[in-house]
């Protein structure tokens, strides 16, 4: 891909290297996590040396993903504020999946169903933080009543935030160039215009 | 045990009083547990204390420490007043017909003769009436006034129920429930075991406790019985062999009598000792105490013992005084004693009052300490802070440790409560430069006569003449010493006409055949036969019961004569029948006694013949009335020592009756003996199941069960002196305090006695400042220095004591 | 650990049958709680033929001691005192693993392997497998598991399963001085229980009962209790044990469901970007910008 210098910045370089690292984290949370949730996953431990390695590394690598996450939350919650519009395309979001977006409204930085991920992400965040805090037993002693409920919580949790991540793959994946954004933090003018208009006036000046 | 451990399962009723079987006797109380499920039997427990045998108990009822006698008499009234004895037995097989001396009294709580200097009594009007005939007088009616029968009634209608339950703190309706139990095993069919071990020895008192049980077993026909008995249980594998072998100053192996200055003569001591016959044509067993005697003197001089020289009498030492361990450490104290050997033994936390202990050992020129372990009296001398104050600078005893083998590394033979003697093979090799006791002794032994050789000293003969045929003299063999101790022939034994039943050198077959003309040698005549012709017999493990009732007369060998149960002849009646056909033990078959056990009776004895079936008594029954008793041939209650009443609820006006008027008592002791209004708490001391004695606290496991020494007290007593569970305390008795951490429990009852609360303090005894458990007091730093006035066991179990947060 | 390996009847985190093929007899434990003294011979025992030595303690004012399981204590005598009928009762039980039929550690834990149950019923914990990971002590409805703090695994009674594999009763029960711990085929455990409850109730205890709750399918470790009808006076032993509902969901539907809806919905859009395409920018927009670009 030539790069164009009239392309639009989305992400900086910190930005990028936050979602990443996050990102890391998750994947191997995610591999790590299901291993220990579904006997057809446990050999997933192999990849990190074992089953005891994968439960002494699994909650070290939720720190830092915990850690990361919430800078990134702090670089990002303003932008992700749920507005009507934000709504109204989310109302609209069934003809977008079948193809049509012709008829969306225009978008800031990011549409209602990116703000909307980004919320029920930060929500799973915090259950799957706390209730792995209270299941952490090398460190950690807590009621059994308690880690009965935690352990629950974090499964659910993270299942769903799997799927939500399922979600946010495949969005960046389906629109094309979206991917790039993340990688070295442009976009074309086309694709921002085409998506998220109202950034693109912002960005531009244009209309 | 006059029965056995496995004869438990035999009983209807179990009596745990005086014990704690299920904490101190586990492995026995197993029997409890099978005569429950085996027989339903009930299991009754009286205790200051809810035990762990209390928790599996049927009934439960409170007592204070110390009032024993004043329960079982009330018993005893209980009994006669219902009219709940067995009355054929108490007829046939106790002294109830004996007329006694009309000059017998009792009055203001003391009897006949009594001394007040020497605090002792004149037995002369504690006697039978004397017929012409030369035997004492009966009335097989029972109704003479002077039968002992009558003058029992007499002597105990005084402790009704009110009385009882007044004294001991017993409610009245827990003291009633109990002697309803008791009383129903008066049927011939029904029986009563009585399990007790030091709950009721370690009193000022402790004979005359169990002596009232006796009581009560003979009025109710237990003695004799399948599942009856009256049954010490004894603490260590083998303490019953330690009292068999004399390891108490005052006797010699088989309780034969230490001579006494009073005795300058092997026919004067003889003549003393042997019991006169006292009712026609009985065995009295004692006659043969000469046989006994003299078979012991040619064990231990040998070929030197002959008839010119009283068989070696001269050599024995002759008592001038008490010889029983309080009376040596009271000359220990007062600086008449230069060396002590200690072995197996733990004094400085074992005897009463610590801080007298400390102190005497403290005059000693040396001690010598032979144990497996490192003892805390090994270390009596060194400072161990606050739990052993005392400063080294200032103590000159030399100690001397000579590391023992413990039992399982050498071969040897245990004696356990059913007077089973029981050989056990060596396991392990000892660890470092450990020595096997026997090889100790027998090292002190040959350098001994090794330096009297080549030196010369005092007393030369006592060691020059002892017989000492081992095959390596420093290190007599376990086998050896079980084959001089049972016996064996000096020259041929010839009978009667002429033939030679024993030819000299073979091991005799039992006692019976022991001879006081120095042809028989023996260690020990009650453990004669254990190794006969026929080899070891107390290896033998044949457990085949064949009638079910756990005689397994192959298993080991049991004192006297390989007997299980003893006096089993008073289980049948006059005519030799059962009383309870379904426990036959023993029958006279129309030529013989015969059944699963070995006769107490001469076999071919026909019931007509009218022997007794108490065979070492010279009337050949039982002693209701027992004049051998130091403190009156009648139990009475006396308080402990230290009374939280301070008189006798008896005698409330008789200041010399308070406590035991014929324990001794040292000077100086009865100066420490504390009072209730500074020191108001019953204190009682005991083991727990997690520990053995002072040896478990050096083991890992034992230390990890129960690892701190703690005292218990009432939830009632705690909330008054602001102590909570967990909380460190002090306890403090007038000879010293202890630290330990408060255990509150509602198994400490809290009584009313005389009409006040009585509350109780129990202190386990297992810790010390050696070992492996957490660091801690002794506990006998608290006890009095007193004892039972027959056996000068130290009162352990009752006396007073301050408690308070520390 | 153990010797068993041809009648296992269930393993940890597997989805295929074990193998299976040795038939064994169901066994049990039966702790005859009235018998019990409390001597704690069965915890020395357990001590020494697992060859494992917790810390000496110290007393805090009760008999228990250790005072709680630990990796090191895997029985434990409990004492309560009661009130029952206006008598004192000191009730001491014996705390341990109970073996249930439907173990809730098993269930929970998530490691291929590394908790077995046999056909004879016993529970055991094979550490080697073992992640360290706790949720056995999730799983359990009787609070038995314990981590331990050096190894991070988890630990409890084996019921000695290397000695009932070869023909021994468990260490425990061949110590018990009273009799108060048999153990034998389940079935004669439950008849001779019957027995001892008759006679407790001969001796007035009328709610005499066993205690082999059926919430997990029953145990291989019953007791005998004087008052069946409130077992919690034996220092709280559970009165309907089961796995917590929120374990039973846990590792219940909910791992197949979730698989699924994850399955789902990876599936879900390879078909939709399969059917509907890539959601790219218009050819409009793209000429303008080249036209903007040209510029």
């Amino acid at each position: 891909m030539i790069r164009n210098p009239r392309d639009l910045q989305r992400y900086n370089a910190s930005e990028r290297a936050n979602h990443w690292i996050v990102g890391i984290c998750f994947i191997l949370l995610a591999l790590s996590g299901l291993a220990f949730f579904h006997p057809a996953l446990f050999p997933l431990v192999n990849l990190f040396g074992g089953g005891t390695w994968a439960r002494i590394l699994h909650p070290w690598i939720g720190v830092v993903m915990a850690v990361f996450f919430v800078i990134m939350f702090f670089r990002f919650a303003s932008l992700n504020l749920m507005g009507g519009k934000d709504w109204d395309w989310l109302s609209k979001v069934g003809k977008m999946v079948d193809g049509n977006d012709h008829d969306m409204p225009e978008q800031g930085k990011y549409n209602g169903g990116q703000k909307l991920l980004f919320w029920l992400l930060t929500l799973c965040m915090v259950l799957i933080t706390v209730s792995g805090v209270v299941m952490w037993r090398s460190q950690f002693d807590f009621p059994t009543e308690l880690v009965r409920i935690a352990v629950v919580v974090h499964a659910a949790a993270a299942a769903f935030m799997i799927g939500l991540i399922f979600v946010h793959v495949y969005a960046a994946i389906w629109t094309r160039g979206t991917i790039r954004a993340m990688l070295y933090g442009t976009v074309t003018r086309a694709w921002a215009k085409q998506h998220h208009r109202g950034w693109y006036r912002q960005m531009t000046g244009k209309d | 045990m006059t029965n056995h451990w496995v004869d438990i399962k035999n009983a209807d009723l179990v009596l745990i009083m005086g014990g704690n079987a299920a904490e101190a006797h586990i492995c026995g109380f197993k029997w409890v547990q099978e005569a429950k499920q085996g027989r339903k039997a009930r299991l009754v427990v009286v205790d200051p204390r809810f035990t762990r045998s209390a928790a599996v108990s049927d009934y439960y009822a409170p007592i204070r420490a110390g009032s024993d006698i004043a329960f079982l008499s009330g018993v005893i009234h209980y009994l006669l007043e219902n009219d709940k004895i067995q009355h054929e037995y108490v007829k046939t097989h106790t002294n109830a017909p004996f007329l006694i001396n009309p000059d017998f009294g009792f009055e203001d709580g003391l009897f006949s003769g009594y001394n007040a200097d020497k605090r002792n009594y004149d037995k002369s009007t504690w006697s039978y009436q004397m017929g012409e005939d030369g035997y004492a007088r009966v009335d097989p009616t029972l109704q003479d006034p002077n039968c002992v029968f009558q003058l029992m009634k007499k002597h105990f209608a005084r402790y009704d129920a009110d009385t009882v339950s007044r004294i001991t703190g017993t409610p009245k309706d827990a003291f009633l429930k109990v002697c309803e139990m008791i009383a129903e095993c008066s049927a011939p069919n029904r029986t009563m075991t009585i399990l007790y071990a030091l709950g009721w020895t370690q009193h000022s008192v402790g004979s005359q406790n169990i002596r009232t049980m006796a009581m009560i077993q003979l009025l109710l026909g237990n003695m004799g019985m399948a599942g009856g008995g009256i049954n010490a249980l004894r603490g260590h594998a083998n303490v019953q062999g330690i009292t068999d072998q004399c390891l108490f100053g005052e006797s010699l192996p088989g309780y034969l009598h230490e001579p006494t200055d009073a005795e300058p003569t092997l026919e004067s001591f003889v003549t003393k000792r042997t019991p006169k016959m006292l009712r026609p044509g009985q065995m009295n067993y004692w006659s043969n105490y000469s046989k006994f005697f003299v078979s012991l003197l040619k064990a231990f001089y040998g070929p030197n013992a002959t008839a010119d020289n009283n068989f070696g009498y001269d050599w024995l030492p002759k008592q001038d005084t008490a010889y029983d361990v309080l009376a040596m450490f009271e000359r220990m104290h007062q600086g008449r004693m230069n060396g002590f050997a200690c072995q197996g033994f733990n004094p400085l936390a074992s005897v009463a009052n610590k801080g007298k202990v400390s102190a005497a050992l403290s005059k000693l020129k040396y001690l010598v300490v032979i144990d497996p372990l490192a003892t805390d009296t090994s270390e009596f001398w060194k400072n161990h802070g606050e739990l052993n104050k005392v400063d080294p600078a200032q103590i000159q005893t030399e100690v001397f440790r000579l590391p023992a083998a413990l039992f399982a590394e050498h071969e040897g033979s245990f004696t356990n409560s059913s007077r089973v003697i029981q050989w056990h093979w060596k396991a392990a090799d000892g660890p470092g430069e450990t020595r096997e006791d026997t090889e100790i002794l027998g090292q002190l032994f040959t350098r001994l006569r090794a330096m009297y050789t080549s030196e010369g000293g005092a007393f030369p003969e006592q060691l020059m003449k002892l017989h000492w045929p081992y095959r390596i003299p420093s290190h007599p063999s376990a086998e050896e010493l079980a084959r001089e101790i049972s016996g064996y022939a000096v020259s041929d034994l010839a009978d009667a006409s002429g033939n030679v039943t024993v030819k000299a050198g073979e091991q005799v077959a039992g006692f019976a055949v022991l001879r006081n003309d120095g042809s028989t040698a023996c260690g020990n005549w009650l453990y004669s036969g254990m190794w006969s012709q026929a080899g070891n017999l107390t290896a033998r493990r044949d457990n085949s019961d064949p009638t079910g009732l756990g005689q397994s007369l192959n298993w080991g060998f049991a004192w006297p004569a390989n007997r299980r149960i003893l006096y089993n002849r008073a289980s049948c009646d006059a005519s030799g029948k059962p009383w309870d056909p379904s426990r036959n033990i023993l029958h006279w078959n129309g030529k013989a006694w015969g059944g699963n056990d070995v006769p107490d009776m001469r076999p071919n004895a026909a019931p007509e013949e009218g022997v007794g079936a108490f065979i070492m008594t010279g009337e050949g029954v039982a002693r209701l009335f027992a004049p051998g008793m130091v403190e009156g041939p009648f139990p009475e209650h006396y308080e402990p020592f230290e009374t939280p009443l301070g008189k006798n609820p008896m005698h409330p006006d008789v200041p010399a009756v308070v406590s035991n008027p014929a324990a001794r008592v040292y000077k100086g002791d009865m100066e420490v003996f504390g009072k209730a209004d500074e020191f108001p708490y019953v204190a009682t001391t005991y083991r727990l199941a997690e520990h053995f004695h002072f040896w478990t606290k050096t083991s890992k496991i034992n230390a990890i069960l129960q690892p701190e020494h703690f005292v218990e007290i009432s939830e009632e007593l705690a909330a008054e002196k602001g102590i909570r569970k967990g909380d460190v305390v002090t306890v403090r008795s007038n000879r010293g305090h202890i630290k330990a951490v408060a255990v509150v429990t509602r198994r400490i009852p809290v009584l009313t006695v005389e009409g006040r609360k009585v509350h109780t303090v129990g202190i386990p005894l297992h810790y010390g400042f050696k070992g492996e458990t957490k660091p801690g007091y002794i506990t006998n730093t608290l006890t009095p220095f007193v004892g039972d006035a027959n056996s000068q066991t130290p009162e352990y179990k009752a006396f007073l004591v301050d408690i308070e947060k520390a | 650990m153990a010797l068993q390996s041809l009648d296992i009847a269930r393993r940890s985190a597997t989805t295929t049958e074990a193998p299976k093929v040795r038939e064994t007899t169901e066994v049990a434990k039966l702790i005859d709680v009235s018998a019990c003294i409390g001597c704690k011979a069965c915890q020395a025992a357990c001590m020494e033929w697992n060859d494992i030595r917790p810390e000496v303690g110290n007393n805090v004012g009760i008999y228990d001691n250790p005072q709680d399981l630990d990796d090191k204590t895997w029985t434990l005598m409990r004492f309560t005192e009661v009130e029952e009928n206006g008598r004192l009762e000191w009730l001491i039980r014996k705390d341990g693993c109970m073996h249930c039929a439907d173990p809730g550690c098993l269930k929970a834990c998530p490691s291929p392997g590394a908790i077995i149950q046999y056909s004879n019923g016993i529970v055991d914990f094979h550490q080697e497998n073992c992640v360290g990971c706790g949720y056995c002590i999730t799983g359990c409805p009787f609070n038995i598991p314990r981590l331990s703090k050096t190894d991070n695994k988890a630990y409890k009674c084996s019921l000695c399963s290397d000695r009932v594999a070869v023909g021994q009763a468990p260490a425990c029960a061949k110590a018990c001085p009273t009799g108060a711990i048999k153990f034998g085929a389940k079935e004669d455990m439950v008849h001779y229980a019957e027995a001892r409850i008759d006679d407790l109730k001969d001796r007035g205890y009328q709610n005499a009962g066993l205690y082999d709750p059926q919430g997990v399918g029953g145990t291989h470790v019953m007791y005998v209790l004087h008052h069946a009808d409130k077992p919690t006076l034996y220092a709280d032993l559970p009165e309907n044990p089961q796995i917590s509902p929120t374990v039973a969901l846990w590792k219940g539907v909910a791992k197949p469901l979730a698989l699924l809806a994850l399955g789902a919905t990876a599936i879900g859009s390879l078909f939709h970007y399969v059917m509907k395409g890539p959601n790219e920018v218009s050819k409009e927009l793209e000429a303008e910008m080249e036209k903007e670009d040209a510029k």
